[in-house]
């Protein structure tokens, strides 16, 4: 005898736990990754300037790694990130783990209470990782120039996509969307208001692949960390292009 | 005629079972159309809803092989050889059969403060096309709670008195956003509407057949426009000294 | 005593929360009267949800020189003058307010560059008239109604469905019917009712009506004694899907056509040239659904049956803009994608021009107390509907018929008494199909109806079928007497539909006797025997009414149009 209740199987067409497994080893990789590399105390190699330790940041007095002056804005950023938010919640705390699985029936406050109400704060780390991106973009541009010299190697473009991911990634954010002009009721009534209406279209796209931007940047991040972190190790030479 | 495998839920809350059936197929057949024939043929006492049978009017809702889907626009062809099981909607009390108790929708829909326009603007009004385009978005909505049905808040945390559901935030957002309504519902959404138990996670949108984006377009934005009244401390204290009115138009 | 049967009371019970009985329960609650408003499916999902094109009002935003003038000689000269000229007149000046008002309580629209409500042409509109919103203008007018409606203090009761109207002597007391969850029974008291219970396209096979559209609140009128009128008028709308099987007769908005699309047979002519040069794809539907019509019998039809219908030219963008919901449905239904190849259509039936017969102004039907509004009211339309005329009427109306029945109810002194026999009599009825020992199977002889309707009263008629649907109409009759249904009460779609193949008969023997009646060619009602206009039958409606137990045919006089009206139609011609 079937109760109406009892949980329905459901048939997708890939199993339902791949995508929060992959979610898990990726993220938990990228923490311990960033981890490590803030531990490290350095990351910087002729022009190049490690995103994890941009911008350099010293305390002549407190002596810890210039990366955790700077790492809690992107770390926070990206911790109270809608999307990120969807990703952790699915594949860390199986809230749910996918769509139509049942769940064990535990306590569940969601975003009301401590510890994920703090993601309302959100805008706030939207701030801060707008001003470090800021200084990524500067960091990319010192990418171009080698002993006063402009030219072009394959870290320059690396230092370039990433940024440009990067920038695809902030500017995306849903908290940016609503600070430019999804607050308003009526574009047309509001001063500026045709501005952010098209500030706001302009964000929208972006927004809409959020998701892709969230995973390309992080993949950038690291892929550049590794690359500076190769040619500081003498592993790999920086192939000049140009 | 080939023949298609139907496991239909038959019965009540308490107790009911799969019934199988066989349906012939005809070329384009829709689950729905599979139901209609055992009505007529088979069994007239099947319990379904359905008005419109194109996809306009949200009645069909079911659980088809155990996603929520619109029965008259899901294609029989879509499953090849494999039987088609249907059973009712799960967040819901069940009536019979396929037909479920959704009247917690309507009560729910009747917290929502109406449409509050400025009662001395009688119109006609100026609306310009950037005012209003992202709200025909929500308005597409046929009300067949298909999110609601997979909503983990509503349907693994009895979150029935606590949150709203994913519906009605596509309905408040889209007070919210209009330009000529003149009240705030974040007191709501904070509230008894309960926008903080979604957690985002996005089932909602995966399962709407009008593809609307109700995380990213409704939830979201309402969960910023909360923030802006509840947990931005820079803009209450802009409020308090300032003064500074909401900046959303009208 | 009575406790087989649950009572409510009101002062005003409307039956139907489609357009017009949304409208009207708002007109009457804002009157100040307690209102009941009951509906056999869910809230704000009645047939109006389907409605695509748009709404038909002379806001003359796009085309300024359009006015209620306009408007009325377009509608006179869609319905062949057999039209009420009095709720033409009332219903083009009125219906912009109606949209406005809309737009007051939340609606929507589709907007100018300028701010204001974006017009569509349309069949037989002379200028740029339909206020729309994509192609889901119904949904739009249901939920904002809907959204009115529940703050507006009206008691809604969902899945209850009427079978009969009680009178107390010849005036309204209410309502007697069952909950569809459980089989309850109900009555509802009331001193006024109001009939907002849409048309009954289901009485034929190939059409876009959803299945709530099985004529009840007409059927009821008619038993209850008021006049039908202009029951020989169905619409066939010219575009309906062919194929596949499964969506035959699915609407494909006019707005396709609005939009631009372009009719062709399977030679590839553009074919409307030659039956409506002048106007083309947007020609009436009555002139458009018999050119598909004989365009087929011709030999050029579609490979199913039907005509090509292309939109493609316009390009993808503007089609998943203007009609979102056409390229889906193709798109998921029958594997089409519009934006590329043209679409197969046929005529569907549609809508239904007949209905109880009411007084111009008030919508009062020939039994005191009793109302109706909307599609199941006859006499705006006269023989042939235009796109968009439907959704301004169901607002138009349902807010005069709200308001009149008010001050009706508000007159009225004593309650009218229920009586109990009326209401025994009726559970009679309605029980009888689970003692019927291997009867007849309701849903198979709703199909064999369906038959003899689309044989028999299609497009085109003669006397001697129609005579011939008559009889075959009359059998069926007799073999409902004999209607099944298993199992319980307990919400049972095969008992539910014994009630309704009753009423559907009973609607289809009044469309038979109405079509013998005119021996002419008018409107959507096409004689083969008779191809041409005869103006004799040119100022008269056709009646029925119950009496002695039988359905009598007489005629009225069409209510002659005043000269400065006459000018205006002929003016535009
Ligand atoms: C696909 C389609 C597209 C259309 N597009 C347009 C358009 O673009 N423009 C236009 O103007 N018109 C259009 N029409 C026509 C228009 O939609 C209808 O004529 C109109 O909606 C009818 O509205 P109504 O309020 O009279 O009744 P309906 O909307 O049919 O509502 C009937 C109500 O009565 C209730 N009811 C019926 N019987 C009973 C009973 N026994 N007991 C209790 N309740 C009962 C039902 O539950 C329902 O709530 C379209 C029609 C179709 C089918
Ligand atoms: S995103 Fe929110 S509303 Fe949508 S299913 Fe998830 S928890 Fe529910
Ligand atoms: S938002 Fe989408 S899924 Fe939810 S009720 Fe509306 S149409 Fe259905
Ligand atoms: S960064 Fe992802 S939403 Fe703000
Ligand atoms: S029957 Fe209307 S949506 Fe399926």
């Amino acid at each position: 005898m079937a109760d109406h209740t009892v949980p329905h199987p459901y048939a997708p067409s890939i199993p339902w736990w791949l995508q929060p497994a992959a979610t898990v080893t990726i993220l938990s990789g990228f923490i311990v990754y960033a981890t490590w590399v803030a531990l490290q105390g350095h990351g910087s190699y002729g022009s190049y300037l490690s995103p994890f330790y941009s911008p350099q940041v010293v305390v002549a007095s407190i002596p810890i790694s210039p990366a955790f002056w700077v790492l809690w804005a992107p770390a926070g950023f990206r911790a109270t990130c809608y999307y990120y938010r969807k990703a952790y919640y699915r594949s860390y705390f199986a809230d749910p783990i996918s769509c139509m699985i049942p769940e064990s029936r535990r306590r569940y406050a969601g975003e009301t209470a401590f510890p994920f109400i703090v993601n309302n704060l959100h805008r706030y780390l939207l701030y801060a990782a707008v001003a470090v991106l800021v200084f990524l973009w500067i960091d990319a541009i010192h990418a171009f120039v080698f002993d006063g010299r402009v030219g072009i190697r394959l870290g320059s473009l690396l230092f370039l996509a990433n940024v440009v991911l990067l920038s695809g990634y902030t500017l995306g954010c849903h908290a940016f969307r609503h600070l430019v002009g999804g607050n308003l009721d009526c574009f047309s009534c509001a001063r500026g208001g045709q501005a952010r209406f098209r500030l706001w279209q302009g964000v929208t796209p972006l927004n809409h692949y959020h998701a892709f931007w969230a995973w390309t940047s992080l993949f950038s991040v690291v892929a550049v960390d590794v690359y500076v972190r190769l040619l500081m190790a003498h592993v790999i030479s920086d192939p000049v292009l140009f | 005629m080939a023949e298609a495998r139907f496991h239909v839920f038959r019965g009540y809350a308490k107790h009911g079972d799969l019934v199988t059936y066989q349906v012939p197929i005809t070329e384009g057949m829709v689950v729905l159309d599979g139901i209609h024939y055992i009505q007529a043929h088979l069994d007239g006492t099947l319990a379904c809803r359905w008005n419109c049978k194109a996809a306009k009017c949200g009645s069909c809702s079911a659980e088809v092989n155990g996603r929520p889907r619109l029965m008259c626009k899901t294609r029989v062809d879509e499953f090849g050889a494999r039987p088609i099981t249907v059973r009712p909607i799960k967040v819901f009390p069940l009536i019979k059969d396929l037909v479920t108790d959704v009247s917690w929708n309507y009560r729910v829909n009747q917290q929502i403060p109406p449409f509050t326009p400025d009662a001395n603007d009688p119109g006609p009004w100026k609306m310009y096309p950037e005012d209003v385009e992202r709200l025909y978005e929500f308005r597409k909505c046929i009300e067949c709670f298909l999110c609601q049905d997979v909503c983990h808040v509503l349907r693994e945390h009895e979150g029935m008195d606590r949150y709203m559901g994913p519906r009605f935030m596509v309905r408040i957002a889209a007070l919210e956003m209009h330009p000529k309504d003149t009240r705030s519902r974040t007191d709501l959404l904070k509230g008894s509407g309960g926008i903080g138990f979604c957690n985002i996670t996005k089932c909602c949108e995966e399962v709407c057949p009008e593809h609307i984006h109700i995380t990213d377009n409704a939830i979201i934005p309402l969960k910023e426009r909360m923030a802006d009244d509840y947990f931005d401390p820079w803009r209450a204290l802009l409020r308090l000294f300032g003064g500074k009115k909401e900046p959303r138009g009208t | 005593m009575t406790d087989w049967y649950e009572t409510f009371e009101y002062d005003v019970v409307v039956i139907g929360a489609g357009g017009a009985g949304l409208r009207a329960a708002i007109a009457a609650a804002e009157a100040g009267c307690a209102v009941g408003l009951v509906c056999k499916s869910l809230l704000g999902k009645a047939h109006t949800v389907m409605a695509e094109g748009g709404i038909a009002a002379a806001l003359g935003n796009v085309d300024p020189q359009d006015g209620w003038q306009v408007h009325f000689a377009d509608t006179m000269r869609g319905g062949q003058m057999i039209n009420d000229y009095r709720m033409v007149e009332i219903f083009a000046k009125e219906a912009p307010e109606r949209v406005y008002e809309l737009e007051r309580w939340g609606g929507l629209f589709d907007r100018t560059p300028e701010g204001k409500i974006l017009q569509r042409p349309f069949g037989a509109h002379t200028y740029r008239r339909l206020c729309h919103v994509g192609d889901r203008t119904g949904l739009e007018l249901i939920r904002t109604l809907q959204d009115k409606a529940v703050h507006s203090g009206i008691t809604v009761h969902m899945e209850v469905t009427f079978t009969r109207l009680l009178r107390d002597a010849e005036r309204i007391a209410g309502a007697f019917g069952y909950r569809r969850e459980d089989g309850r029974f109900v009555v509802f008291k009331a001193k006024a009712v109001i009939l907002g219970t849409g048309g009954w396209g289901k009485v034929y096979k190939v059409t876009s009506n959803s299945w709530e559209c099985t004529g009840d609140g007409c059927a009821m009128a008619y038993e209850a004694g008021a006049e039908l009128m202009d029951m020989e008028m169905v619409q066939f709308h010219p575009t309906g899907m062919v194929w596949p099987p499964g969506v035959r007769g699915i609407l494909v908005t006019e707005a396709v056509r609005g939009e631009g699309g372009i009719l062709r047979n399977a030679k590839g002519e553009r074919f409307m040239e030659r039956y409506d040069p002048k106007k083309l794809d947007l020609s009436s539907r009555d002139v458009v659904s018999r050119a598909i019509y004989k365009e087929v019998q011709a030999g050029r039809g579609s490979p199913h049956g039907g005509a090509f219908l292309d939109i493609s030219h316009r390009g993808a963008e503007v089609i998943k803009k203007k009609l979102p919901s056409m390229h889906e449905q193709f798109l998921k239904l029958a594997d089409i994608d519009i934006t590329r190849s043209p679409m197969e259509v046929a005529p569907t039936v549609h809508y239904v021009m007949g209905g109880v017969r009411v007084e111009a102004g008030t919508g009062a039907s020939t039994v005191p107390g009793l109302y109706a509004a909307g599609e199941v009211a006859a006499g705006l339309h006269g023989a042939n509907r235009l796109g968009g005329n439907s959704l301004s009427d169901l607002l138009v109306f349902g807010k005069r018929a709200g308001e009149h029945a008010a001050a009706y109810a508000k007159a009225v002194r004593t309650l009218p008494a229920v009586d109990g026999r009326q209401a025994a009599a009726e559970r009679a009825l309605l029980q009888r199909p689970f003692d019927a020992s291997g009867g007849e199977n309701p849903f198979t002889l709703h199909e064999e109806l369906q038959d003899v309707m689309g044989t028999y009263a299609g497009i085109a008629r003669t006397g001697e079928q129609l005579a011939e649907g008559l009889q075959k109409i009359v059998a069926l009759q007799k073999r409902a007497e004999q209607l099944h249904a298993g199992g319980s009460m307990l919400f049972n779609p095969g008992w539910h539909a014994c009630r309704d193949v009753r009423f559907m008969l009973t609607l289809c023997e009044a469309i038979f006797r109405s079509a013998i009646e005119r021996k002419e060619s008018r409107g959507a009602h096409w004689r083969l025997d008779c191809p041409d206009q005869d103006p004799t039958w040119g100022a008269r409606n056709i009646v029925v009414a119950q009496s002695d137990g039988r359905m009598q045919v007489s005629t009225r006089p069409v209510p002659p149009v005043p000269a400065d009206l006459t000018r205006l139609v002929r003016q535009g011609a």
